[in-house]
């Protein structure tokens, strides 16, 4: 198996984890500062999950979440000081400080977006998914929610829907146990949330999320189902978070015992061990990122607090779409940075070839067509 | 000029539109295959295929996020929701999805949808499926609410709102579906944001929108019988608001009545009456008045329906009350 994962490879794993980590640990700093307010949900402990779907899956492909989202912007590649200057809610942050640590958005890397109403973002991912289709793209999209959103009335309506039109995305559940302070066995049915799938003949698998191995192969599996056009998969990732539910949060609902235990599978450990066992990094690899991340998060803070904040005309704009406005690219806007940015086939240019309701039963039974194979 | 049902009005800008803009699609509960709960989108399926006219399940927060994902990767999705009241059920996607991905984004992303349907009264339907409910999306930042009156004003502003950049709430009404009217050959594009003067009067200014342009329609013939002549200012839409039209209506009329299907207590009208107010009190001869539903759920039986509506003897009523012409 350890020959599978090439030095570079398990050096990105550790390093996005460990970067997570530490940008979140100085996060918690800053807050303690009030140099962050407001809601701030930290990631500590979930990094295996945000980091094995990132390296299974294409820069190309859509990644949305819920409120707990700085992770998932920092492993693709987001400006690690941009999106600590929004959590500052300054000018220079990605939404330039109007979204905060809930709305981080980086449509440079394709990560659409965190969203505060828990389950609210389900529904979006199916329709970043109907778009790609329709534009018979070979592009899918990772839906994270939490499990306690898996009990929001959106996501029954989503699943049946991306099922029926088999829809590429992966939804991924990341369970963390704790909705709040409310535990999922407390408060649902059916607590593995995987199982649902069978509702909507979909593809439903759990998978160990304190093991970024094991989402990285998880996930690249579901990725290369839903390229080959049959349709989403509902993946579960059993995880934990270290700290509370959000900075405010104290987590007495659970035991000083249980967090402890929860710590000693800490995925970060887990992969350095493994792979100075199996020769695939030395300790000196290890060490190397690990001051290559520290240096990197410090100079991250240090341009959020260096950073302005917002200019107060701003209170006016980003409202609505004005005739001929062309969206700013964030880096370009704070770095003079040129970047990719998305564009749409014109409607003339557009081709809709999809079939979305085939017309003969031999059609129904096989894969849909209008997915292209990633060469 | 043909003379054109609403609905085929609305047809044909769906038509054109969809014709013109291969990102444009149409999805909805009974769209389809039905060909529109209330016939709207006839033909459609036949003509686009069943990727650009899409029958939902009756999910009306799972297929608006939809839309709304869809139109934050550049796909201009137009929804249809059955009814308005159905719509209550997606209020989370459309005021907290597409009315804030712009802003949350920071300008990243936008989100040019349409959510159609009919609001208002379908006659005899009670109170669940019975609310006008524009008020509610007019108080959102982030939205533009659109209320036509005419066909031909609902051609040309569906159409430009299909066109528009930014998320759309336009207002349809179950028994205008029918309503015939003149709509001019050709590409007929209205500007969302302007209001249309219908009548003009030095007597009085009535502001109104939607369905009841025509009772408002109806009460300035019976004043002008009487010697009464009005500014007739049909909105059209009612976020952004022409605040600039209706302001120089009242400065020349110097007294305004306006109009509305929903309920009076927190009413759009309420928001017309304070611009006018705020802004050109000096102007005002007297205090401004407002026709709207009464504060009640709608009834079933007609008399106590048609006891809450507004009809054109109380719009009479309310231009004779500006002009201190009232009887008894």
């Amino acid at each position: 198996m350890a020959r599978a994962y090439p030095k570079d490879l398990v050096l990105r794993f550790f390093r996005s984890m460990y970067l997570i980590r530490r940008f979140e640990e100085r996060a918690a700093q800053a807050y303690g500062q009030g140099k962050i307010n407001g809601f701030c949900h930290l990631y500590i402990g979930q990094e295996a999950v945000a980091v094995g779907v990132t390296e299974a899956i294409q820069p190309a492909d859509y990644l949305i979440t819920a409120y707990r989202d700085h992770g998932y912007a920092l492993t693709r590649g987001a400006d690690v000081g941009m999106v600590m200057a929004e959590l500052f809610g300054r000018g220079t942050g990605y939404s330039k400080g109007k979204g905060g640590s809930m709305h981080i958005y980086d449509v440079e890397h394709n990560v659409l977006g965190g969203y505060g109403i828990v389950g609210g973002q389900i529904p979006l991912a199916a329709g970043t998914a109907f778009a790609s289709r329709y534009r018979n793209e070979d592009r899918l999209t990772v839906c994270y929610f939490g499990e306690a959103a898996a009990n929001q009335g959106s996501i029954h309506e989503t699943l049946n829907m991306a099922a029926k039109w088999k829809l590429p995305v992966i939804f991924l559940c990341e369970n963390n146990r704790y909705g709040m302070g409310t535990a999922m066995a407390r408060i649902s049915a059916v607590p593995e949330v995987y199982k649902r799938a069978v509702a909507y003949q979909m593809r439903g698998e759990r998978v160990d999320g304190h093991d970024v191995l094991k989402v990285y192969e998880a996930v690249k599996d579901c990725a290369a189902h839903c390229r080959a056009g049959k349709g989403p998969v509902l993946l579960e990732a059993d995880t934990y978070r270290y700290r509370g539910h959000s900075m405010s949060d104290a987590a007495t609902y659970r035991s000083k015992e249980e967090v402890e235990a929860q710590k000693q599978g800490d995925a970060i450990p887990k992969l350095r061990a493994w792979a100075t066992a199996a020769k695939l990094a030395s300790e000196a690899d290890f060490e190397a990122v690990e001051e290559e991340v520290k240096a990197t998060v410090d100079e991250a803070v240090k341009f959020a607090d260096a950073s302005p904040e917002p200019a107060v005309e701003e209170v006016w704009t980003d409202h609505l779409v004005e005739p001929g406005e062309r969206d700013v690219p964030p880096r370009e806007r704070v770095h003079g940075q040129k970047v990719s940015w998305p564009t749409y086939p014109s409607g003339t240019e557009l081709r809709v070839t999809w079939d979305l309701e085939p017309q003969t039963p031999a059609q129904l039974g096989e894969p849909q067509p209008g997915l292209k194979k990633r060469a | 000029m043909a003379e054109l049902a609403w609905r085929e009005a609305l047809n044909q800008a769906l038509s054109e539109e969809m014709e013109r803009d291969a990102n444009v699609f149409l999805m909805g509960e009974e769209v389809a295959r039905y060909d529109g709960a209330y016939k709207v989108s006839q033909g459609l399926l036949a003509k686009f295929g069943s990727a650009r006219v899409v029958d939902t399940p009756i999910s009306e927060l799972g297929f608006a996020g939809i839309g709304v994902g869809a139109a934050m990767v550049g796909l201009r999705p137009v929804i249809e929701m059955m009814t308005w009241n159905f719509a209550i059920l997606a209020m989370d996607q459309i005021v907290n999805n597409a009315a804030k991905v712009r802003q949350m984004s920071g300008g990243q992303l936008r989100c040019p949808i349409v959510f159609r349907g009919p609001n208002g009264a379908g006659g005899r339907l009670a109170a669940q499926h019975s609310q006008a409910l524009e008020a509610n999306y007019a108080h959102f930042p982030g939205l533009k609410v659109v209320a036509p009156s005419t066909p031909a004003e609902a051609k040309g502003l569906l159409k430009s709102s299909i066109r528009d950049d930014n998320p759309v709430i336009f207002l349809e009404a179950e028994l205008l579906y029918g309503v015939k009217g003149e709509v001019p050959e050709g590409e007929l594009l209205l500007p969302l944001g302007k209001a249309a003067l219908k009548r003009e009067g030095d007597d009085c200014t009535l502001i109104t929108w939607g369905r009841m342009y025509y009772h408002v329609e109806e009460a300035a013939k019976q004043l002008e019988a009487e010697g009464i002549h009005v500014d007739l200012l049909d909105l059209r839409t009612l976020k952004p608001l022409d605040e600039e039209a209706i302001l120089a209506s009242v400065r020349k009329t110097n007294r305004a009545v306006i109009v509305e299907e929903g309920w009076s207590f927190c009413g759009v009208g309420a928001q017309i009456s304070d611009t006018i107010q705020s802004q050109a009190f000096d102007a005002l001869d007297a205090p401004v008045q407002r026709v709207a539903g009464l504060d009640v759920n709608r009834s079933y039986a007609a008399v106590l329906e048609h006891a809450a509506e507004v009809n054109p003897a109380r719009v009479v009523a309310a231009v004779k009350k500006v002009l201190y012409r009232e009887e008894g």
